[in-house]
């Protein structure tokens, strides 16, 4: 019990202090009836040396990134962490600390995410960003409720081609607020058809939520749905599951998006099985009291300096109460400031940069796959650094044979669609160096490189 | 007495924008070894305007510097009410950053992450037995989200034997989180009272129950700290009305080992990994809001849930009655493997001392205060206490107090919560403070009440050696300034 510091004589002291025989006496109001008359059924303690070995044989049952050669992506990315971020956020003066509620005494926290929000702002082309969310899928739930406040309307239209996990949390979200989602069909590009969207919007479309890239790693042609969707006086709804993207392709605010979200887990954390990641959320600057979570806002304290604080609360569940617009509580803290370390290592040129390498791989890896017999490119649009494979074969028994090679090859899309069982969504980053790409072309024809 | 907090080295740090300088890079890439590609004109933005430039060093001192402003559980005494502050074992960072687990990736098939899964299972396991629940899921992301999948499930089942109730009953105690859940949920809010003993009676309960209702949520321990003796009772009257009970757990940490939700009556229930299991909340998060339920609402728990069979463990996303997905892949893995490290460190008699010694604590500071500072609820404590502001002299109130407190070298107590006591103090020590802490804790707030009767400007213009003062919220909120902006 090496965490508890109590001796026997603290005990003893501290029960003379309080006027009660026994550690016992003191839950006198928990009745006899529903107290545990046994001890806990569980394992006996570890020693610190146990406890690591347990672990390592856990971790070693695991095919992680760092021994095998992975094309998986589909929602999590695997890019490389500058050392320099683990080893910021491990101060424990930031992870050790609560949520800011003494300003005074948590200003490191507080104006990190004052950046962060900034560095979201200008990825996204917003004006407003929050201190973060869970993850990207709630993030875009979020988004869509907001929408709803903020339209007065009821009707969703969600993209076939948004991630299937972000599809199913939405859902979930909705499942009891009386709302209409209505799927929009992708067109033999790849991308939501333009045509269906137009047929679909009303009078009562509170909101167009698309992917950008989209599930497949298509690019979304955002900026034409931007004219038709506001035409109908309807909100715009980014989601980006691939933050690298935004180094290089056009924000989504310059598209006329109204709300911008996504998942922060490339910039700067660990894949990590799917979580923690980090949710962000980005709007326009007149919908800043109607958004969801946290905000840190700038102000000065009582010597004129300047200091950040919490700010705009009366949005949240602890002022309002059931008036509040969204239940969420705590906010990603500490994957934010990762992001905002790593934002600010890659800076202008870096972000730039990294994407560009993201793209390049990915064009030479879907080349490449495109000349093998039997393998076709499903769509035709453009991708940034992850796209779909149609194969000759179901992409079970591929991706079989390539983890004989120690490759994970990919994400079989018959996971979410029976019809795609002969599919594989193939993401490459600059993780992957060529000869990796060159193995898994090779793995795919059936021999080796 | 000792005084732990003193002036020390504040370096200023600006805004990591305005210590930005063009042309400086923190980053390297390898050489891209594929021929460069391009997308069409119009996908293309120009650069990232606004984005910093900065040498890896610049980043370093900016970030380190910030967080020498900053209080955490390792600075010291941390005793936020209902936020079970406690030590945070190191081992336990060791442990989420394991080669194996922190590069594992989400989409890897079942049969490869079968150490992964045998860790959730177990922390399952484990936390359906220290609760007494049948089942348990690891997807929700917070406490709060926790709750959302609790409510959703109870609607659920509502909803599958033909619906129609739409109304949840909160007592006034309740976390603030609870109303704006059950809203969420599509459920109407029915406030009620607790007693003057600060704790739910029956029959407020059965007098509230009706065809409309569709349960109760609750806090147990409330967030008074006092258990509610009639918890067994209230969920019989629920369940009779044909409702389910909700409790929020937060306040687990109080009853590890001592008693368990499941067996209260209580049907669902969540777990902030992040408080009873001492993951770090790093500044907001991230945390975990495991939920347990009882076999009836086993049916609708989030898709997936980690099962064992006899070929291994696997993730069963076929449930025809989950209320579906709160989230993306598998929940915040990395706080389940520091919840799961702890939970093996401590084992079940180490979980019942953690309760014992919470418990304690909580009511050696209520001793030791009790004389000077008003106690408006006089039943047994459990893990935290809360007081009054009543008998603070010289005009002087809870936050004055609470500032005055950072000027001793301590991160102040929750303050004005729970709502049902005005100015409140609520002070939740946890396990892991020793006698001394305590001490040296309780003499700086009874230095601050003489204080606040012989010189209470020491209290009204505190906090004096941070280096912000009082900061004006109200400016804050009036002017947003949420981004910074060049010509600002």
């Amino acid at each position: 019990m090496r965490y508890l510091p109590h001796t026997d004589e603290d005990v003893r002291q501290m029960l003379a202090t309080i006027g009660v025989e026994s550690v016992e006496d003191l839950f006198v109001e928990v009745p006899e009836a529903i107290r545990l008359d046994r001890p806990l059924d569980l394992p006996p303690a570890l020693s610190e040396a146990e406890l690591m070995r347990e672990l390592d044989r856990l971790a070693m049952q695991n095919a992680s990134l760092n021994c095998w050669t992975s094309f998986l992506g589909a929602g999590a990315y695997n890019h490389f962490i500058p050392a320099v971020v683990d080893h910021l956020a491990s101060r424990s003066e930031f992870y050790t600390a609560y949520t800011p509620y003494q300003p005074e005494i948590s200003q490191g926290t507080l104006q990190a995410i004052f950046e962060y929000q900034t560095l979201v702002c200008q990825l996204t082309g917003m004006e407003v960003a929050n201190a973060s969310m869970y993850d990207g899928a709630s993030a875009t739930a979020e988004a869509a409720l907001m929408a709803v406040r903020a339209t007065r309307r009821k009707r969703l239209l969600i993209s076939d081609g948004l991630h299937p996990e972000y599809r199913q949390t939405v859902a979930a979200y909705c499942r009891y607020l009386g709302l209409e989602l209505v799927g929009l069909p992708l067109d033999s590009s790849g991308q939501t058809d333009l045509q269906a969207l137009d047929d679909a919007l009303d009078d009562r479309t509170a909101a167009v939520i698309v992917g950008y890239p989209n599930f497949y790693g298509v690019i979304e042609p955002l900026a034409a749905m931007a004219g038709p969707v506001h035409a109908r006086k309807a909100m715009l709804v980014s989601a980006t599951a691939e933050g690298i993207a935004l180094g290089l392709l056009k924000s989504p605010g310059e598209c006329g998006a109204d709300i911008a979200v996504g998942e922060g887990q490339s910039f700067g954390l660990p894949v990590s099985y799917g979580g923690p990641g980090v949710g962000f959320f980005a709007a326009r600057k007149k919908a800043v009291r109607s958004l969801p979570g946290r905000l840190v806002g700038e102000t000065v304290d009582n010597r004129g300096q300047r200091g950040f604080v919490l700010t705009l609360s009366t949005r949240e569940q602890h002022i309002r109460r059931e008036k509040a617009t969204s239940n969420i509580c705590s906010n990603q803290g500490l994957c934010a400031l990762m992001v905002t370390i790593y934002l600010s290592l890659m800076g202008k040129q870096g972000i730039r940069e990294v994407a560009e390498h993201n793209l390049a791989k990915a064009a030479y890896a879907r080349e490449r796959i495109a000349e093998l017999p039997g393998f076709n490119l499903p769509h035709s649009a453009p991708i940034f650094n992850e796209f779909v494979v149609e194969c000759p074969m179901p992409a079970a028994e591929l991706l079989a044979r390539l983890e004989r090679e120690g490759i994970l090859g990919g994400v079989d899309l018959g996971r979410f669609d029976p019809a795609m069982s002969n599919r594989l969504l193939i993401c490459v980053t600059e993780q992957n160096r060529r000869e990796d790409i060159d193995r898994l072309v090779a793995g795919l024809k059936g021999g080796t490189a | 007495m000792s005084r732990v907090g003193t002036r020390g080295l504040v370096l200023n740090e600006n805004l990591i924008f305005e210590v930005s300088t063009p042309g400086r890079r923190g980053y390297s890439l390898p050489e891209l070894d594929v021929p460069p590609a391009s997308l069409p004109d119009g996908l293309v933005r120009d650069e990232v305007e606004g984005f910093p430039e900065l040498s890896e060093v610049d980043v370093v001192r900016h970030f380190t510097r910030l967080s020498t402003w900053n209080y955490g559980v390792d600075s010291g005494f941390y005793p936020l009410g209902s936020c079970t502050m406690k030590y945070n074992p190191k081992v336990n960072e060791v442990a989420c950053r394991r080669p194996g687990l922190a590069d594992l990736h989400p989409m890897t098939p079942d049969h490869l992450s079968q150490g992964a899964l045998e860790l959730m299972y177990q922390l399952q396991q484990g936390l359906a037995e220290v609760s007494g629940f049948s089942a348990v899921t690891l997807q929700p992301a917070a406490g709060a989200h926790g709750e959302l999948a609790g409510m959703l499930m109870i609607r659920a089942w509502h909803e599958s034997r033909g619906g129609g109730r739409t109304r949840v009953l909160i007592p006034d105690t309740a976390h603030g989180t609870n109303p704006a859940t059950a809203a969420l949920c599509g459920f109407e809010v029915v406030p009620i009272a607790s007693s003057d003993r600060g704790v739910l009676t029956p029959e407020v309960v059965r007098e509230h129950m009706d065809d409309s209702v569709a349960g109760l949520m609750v806090t147990n321990p409330n967030t008074l700290g006092l258990f509610e003796t009639h918890i067994r009772e209230i969920c019989d009257i629920v369940h009779q009305g044909g409702g389910l009970v909700y409790c929020d757990g937060a306040n687990l940490n109080a009853l590890m080992g001592i008693a368990r939700p499941g067996d209260m009556g209580i049907d669902v229930m969540h777990f902030n990994l992040h408080k009873t299991f001492s993951t770090p909340h790093g500044g907001g998060g991230p945390g975990a809001g495991a939920v347990g339920v009882a076999k009836c609402l086993e049916p609708f728990l989030p898709a997936p849930v980690v099962v064992k069979t006899d070929e291994g463990y696997r993730l069963d996303a076929d449930r025809p009655q989950s209320i579906g997905r709160l989230r993306s892949f598998n929940g915040n893995f990395g706080v389940m493997i520091r919840a799961w490290a702890y939970l093996r460190s401590m084992g079940g008699d180490g979980l019942k001392r953690v309760s014992e010694l919470a418990v304690l604590n909580a009511n050696y500071i209520r001793a030791r205060l009790e004389e000077t500072f008003h106690l408006p609820y006089r039943q047994r404590s459990l893990h935290e206490v809360v007081f009054s502001d009543r008998q603070l002299g010289g005009d002087c109130h809870t936050l004055d107090l609470a500032k005055r407190l950072i000027d001793y070298g301590y991160h102040p107590p929750t303050i004005y919560f729970p709502l049902v006591v005005h100015g409140a103090i609520m002070i939740e020590p946890t396990e892991t403070e020793s006698k001394q802490v305590l001490d040296e804790f309780c003499d700086a707030m009874l230095a601050i009440a003489r204080e606040s009767e012989e010189n209470p400007d020491l209290l009204h213009e505190a906090p004096r050696c941070t280096r912000t003062g009082r900061l004006d919220e109200t400016r804050a909120a009036r002017q947003p300034c949420l981004c910074w902006g060049p010509s600002e």
